[in-house]
């Protein structure tokens, strides 16, 4: 049975559905750059850019869809995100 | 202060790369808080974020109709009001702007009337962009949509944008405010005041939208701001009746925000329209009076 009783599905269980598939262009961060605002995290549709425990940010590319974003408001000073055509 | 460690809204949705509402959705419910129950009229974000058999929310999460997500907050509303968990824990609706300002209305208003303690979010797209972009009571003048095309006898919508959040304030709404996803900040402010204040009280989010508008989905929160900086969008606070905040700009001409965008080509092309721009130019000024917008 797919749903649980009354109608119920488990919390987040989207993630079974991995949307990196769809992706064109793929973010890439580089984190010499990267001054840790953390806009990146905040603005992001997908919610699949991740703080580390060194303050750093990973993004996780088994769910982004590569909409660029992320790399569109890094700020000017740092620009540490560049998309990358997909290569499959 | 809003904790922007909270995340309700996890990955795996089907949303459009470049998506406005999801990512207003993610700070709306960083502004929100832990302990809220979220009731969502159909729309896009509904049929997004809830394929069938699976969920991207993290938290209560209940769907009933077009129409009625008012109606289902009053009632959740006045069951966590008797039960005495009123203090520890919010309802929030989430609508777009067709459930609200056209198919919703009855039920928001019959809500507010009664005064119930909840939070109505509408994220305003500007048409119904889950059924394939027809024009909504939100949708602005002149946009092309699927049911007012543009084309050699029309330019589009021919009907103004309807002013909703002053319809709320007509029902003596403690707390109406206006809020754009390109501002993260100010709009996780501004719910986390509504969330606090009690009695119903509603925002209304512009959340661009790269398929229904038509533009490259990294300029999301570009769009956004333009919107913004033209004045074809006011963001303001109105509490108890009074207007109390407004973001002041240095008004540029609305010709950039229509260039930007495939819904508005047709002022430009194959000549540009003056009269009709000068018709939504004039609502921008119209705004820019009205809130006071401008900066000395």
């Amino acid at each position: 049975m797919a749903l649980g009783i009354g109608c119920t599905a488990r919390p987040g269980n989207s993630r079974n559905n991995k949307t990196g598939s769809w992706r064109v262009f793929y973010p890439t961060m580089d984190t010499e750059k990267c001054t840790k605002c953390g806009t990146c995290q905040l603005i992001c549709p997908e919610g699949c850019i991740n703080q580390n425990s060194d303050k750093t940010y990973s993004i996780d590319l088994d769910f982004c869809k590569g909409c660029g974003m992320c790399a569109e408001e890094c700020p000017d000073k740092a620009k540490a995100i560049t998309m990358k055509m997909e290569e499959k | 202060m809003v904790d922007r460690t909270i995340e309700n809204f996890d990955c795996g949705h089907r949303a459009c790369g470049g998506c406005g509402a999801s990512s207003a959705v993610r700070m709306i419910l960083k502004g929100a808080g832990k302990n809220v129950i979220v009731v969502n009229a159909t729309g896009c974000l509904e049929v997004f974020s809830t394929p069938y058999p699976e969920t991207a929310w993290k938290t209560p999460w209940i769907h009933s109709l077009f129409e009625n997500s008012s109606a289902v907050a009053s009632g959740i509303e006045a069951s966590l009001k008797k039960q005495g968990r009123l203090e520890k824990e919010k309802v929030l609706v989430f609508g777009g702007d067709g459930a609200t300002v056209d198919i919703g209305t009855q039920c928001i208003s019959g809500a507010f009337e009664r005064g119930h303690d909840f939070t109505y979010v509408c994220y305003d797209n500007e048409a119904y962009m889950n059924t394939g972009i027809q024009r909504s009571g939100s949708t602005p003048y002149d946009a092309d949509t699927t049911t007012s095309p543009a084309g050699v006898c029309s330019t589009g919508n021919k009907l103004p944008k309807k002013d909703f959040p002053q319809i709320i304030v007509a029902h003596g709404s403690p707390y109406v405010a206006t809020a754009t996803m390109a501002y993260p900040m100010d709009l996780m402010k501004k719910v986390e005041t509504a969330m606090k204040t009690k009695g119903p009280c509603y925002i209304q989010v512009h959340t661009p939208c790269c398929t229904g508008w038509g533009y490259d989905g990294a300029k999301t929160m570009e769009i956004g701001r333009m919107a913004v900086e033209c004045g074809l969008w006011v963001n303001y606070e109105i509490i108890d009746g009074k207007l109390t905040t407004v973001k002041k700009v240095k008004r540029v001409p609305v010709d950039d925000y229509l260039m930007a965008q495939k819904r508005f080509r047709h002022l430009f092309k194959p000549v540009r329209n003056d009269a009709e721009i000068a018709k939504i130019q004039a609502i921008a000024d119209k705004n820019a009076e009205k809130y006071g917008i401008d900066i000395e």
